[in-house]
């Protein structure tokens, strides 16, 4: 039991840093960027290449793909988000679902659609033994990152010049102008920060799961969007809530009911949370007055 | 009215035209705000007055005509590059961020400054508005509307602007709050600050204006000294009940 525990934590860890992006643009830039989950992919096609062909050690691979993602949140945002910024919630989540089919499709052309067997980068981490669990170096490194970034995040956004300005952006982007912040460039930056934790996530999912396709992060993509609603979306914290628990239910649901596919269970935990409480665990209710 | 400089122009605007889409909001108004002035845009709803405010900070851009502010064209100038010009504006409907604290709003008021000059700035906002002091920590969306309004101009006062615009700033107070605001007006006025005021209540705003100017359907009908409109009939008539 206590290896599916770890296990389910670690999965989770790898939905929390997912979730983390997905909260961070919503919460800011108020879209659903469901090419969350392509940019991932490319975070983990980015860091493969560049250790499998390029001969780059693990470390420098990473901050490579991180680059790589960052820069293609960016791009994208600029081409295809920043046109629509007063258009219809609508189009704009059509415009993310056609974004999502571009970078997967690219992918296929690119890389094909031949699974690339992702190396194991944390291979000379000894894993450790706890009671009847052993927990290996991509589950300590995984849950690891996720604190950190955690950490960082929410530190950043109290904080922080930029992070201040990016929580004024969400709320009222007309009134921050007129403070002097410039709302696109503070867009942009949101996901920035989004795509390159992506390109984390991606290292860490395909370096568990090393069985790497176009398609791979497509399904990440989507459960983290679940684990962002489920602990309250826009929330820091329940981005990571959220994310542990559904990594949790969905490897203890694997366990107990072999059977049945666990992701039955994802997403009937997201309808019960939706019906129950709309805004999520931690969901952010405001008393506004006038 | 201590400063040698009063009585320079500071905001020009002339043959100003704003659309909404297809709509003509604002037809060729021309107006100016002199260095140390209080000066007033009042109107019925809908007049243009709003429009005319978010339009010279840069919110909304204008189909045609000139805004100059101490002598150089701020028309093309992107909205968050204008309050480093020295220009503020205190949005109508107050639009304090909510979830943000007291402190954090006030600091995002002097964004575009350095971290010295806000701390310094940031006291003398708190003397202005003690209020605030007492609540720096409160989350802004739990102020009462009273207090609400005291962040917006204080907010806008962080950047330490040479002309403050207020949009409404007794929009849903209570009398007594609104005879405070109008209280803080003057007083920020006496410290140096130009002022242009846009109101519904306009009773009390040519009582404390020097100038003013009558907006209708997006044209000035009328302008004078705020005492002179106090006593002419049309407005009268129109604005403030006989």
């Amino acid at each position: 039991m206590l290896t599916y525990l770890i296990n389910g934590i670690s999965l989770g860890s790898v939905y929390a840093i997912i979730a983390l992006g997905y909260t961070m643009v919503y919460g800011i830039a108020k879209m659903l960027n469901f090419a969350h989950g392509d940019i991932i992919m490319v975070g983990g096609y980015a860091s493969f290449c560049a250790m499998s062909y390029l001969g780059w050690p693990p470390a420098v691979a990473v901050l490579f793909s991180i680059g790589v993602c960052t820069v293609l949140g960016i791009v994208i945002e600029r081409l295809a988000y920043k046109p629509l910024r007063s258009a219809t919630s609508l189009a704009v989540l059509i415009t993310a679902i056609g974004v999502s089919y571009f970078l997967q499709n690219v992918a296929l052309l690119v890389w094909t659609s031949n699974p690339k067997v992702y190396p194991n980068i944390f291979e000379k981490i000894p894993p450790i033994t706890v009671g009847e669990a052993q927990i290996s170096g991509v589950t300590m490194v995984t849950i690891l990152a996720n604190i950190v970034i955690m950490i960082a995040l929410t530190l950043f956004t109290g904080k922080t010049r930029m992070g201040k300005a990016m929580r004024a952006v969400s709320e009222d982007k007309g009134a921050a102008t007129l403070m002097g912040i410039n709302v696109n460039f503070t867009i942009s930056m949101t996901f920035a920060i989004g795509s390159g934790l992506a390109a984390i996530a991606g290292v860490l999912l395909c370096t568990a799961y090393p069985n790497l396709v176009p398609t791979t992060g497509a399904m990440p993509g989507i459960k983290a969007f679940v684990a962002a609603v489920f602990g309250g979306i826009g929330s820091i914290p329940g981005a990571m809530i959220g994310g542990i628990l559904l990594g949790v239910i969905e490897i203890v649901a694997r366990a107990l009911v072999p059977d049945v596919p666990s992701d039955i269970f994802v997403f009937a935990v997201l309808i019960i949370v939706l019906l129950v409480k709309p805004s999520g665990l931690l969901g952010k209710t405001v008393r506004e007055k006038v | 009215m201590a400063n040698s400089e009063n009585g320079k122009t500071m905001l020009k605007v002339e043959d100003l035209n704003v659309y909404y889409g297809s709509i003509h909001a604002i037809k060729g108004i021309s107006f100016e705000v002199n260095q140390g002035e209080i000066v007033t845009l009042i109107g019925a709803n809908g007049a243009g007055k709003s429009t005319t405010l978010n339009t010279v900070g840069g919110l909304l851009k204008a189909s045609s005509g000139t805004i100059e502010f101490e002598g150089k064209s701020i028309a093309g100038t992107p909205a968050h590059k204008v309050v480093s010009e020295g220009m503020a504006l205190c949005p109508e409907g107050r639009r304090i961020f909510q979830r943000l604290t007291v402190k954090e709003n006030l600091e995002m008021g002097a964004y575009t400054r350095n971290k010295a000059e806000a701390d310094e700035t940031i006291e003398k906002v708190y003397e202005q508005f003690p209020r605030l002091k007492e609540r720096f920590r409160q989350i802004a969306g739990t102020l009462s509307g009273g207090e609400q309004q005291m962040l917006a101009m204080g907010r806008a006062l962080m950047s330490k602007p040479k002309l403050i615009m207020l949009d409404e700033p007794s929009m849903g107070l209570a009398p007594i709050l609104v005879q405070q605001i109008f209280d803080i007006i003057e007083s920020l006025n006496k410290d140096g600050t130009t002022i242009l005021l846009v109101e519904q209540n306009a009773q009390m705003a040519l009582s404390i204006a020097d100038r003013a100017y009558v907006l209708e359907t997006g044209r000035i009908v009328n302008s004078g000294t705020g005492d002179s409109l106090l006593h002419d009939d049309s407005v009268r008539r129109a604005y403030l009940g006989g």
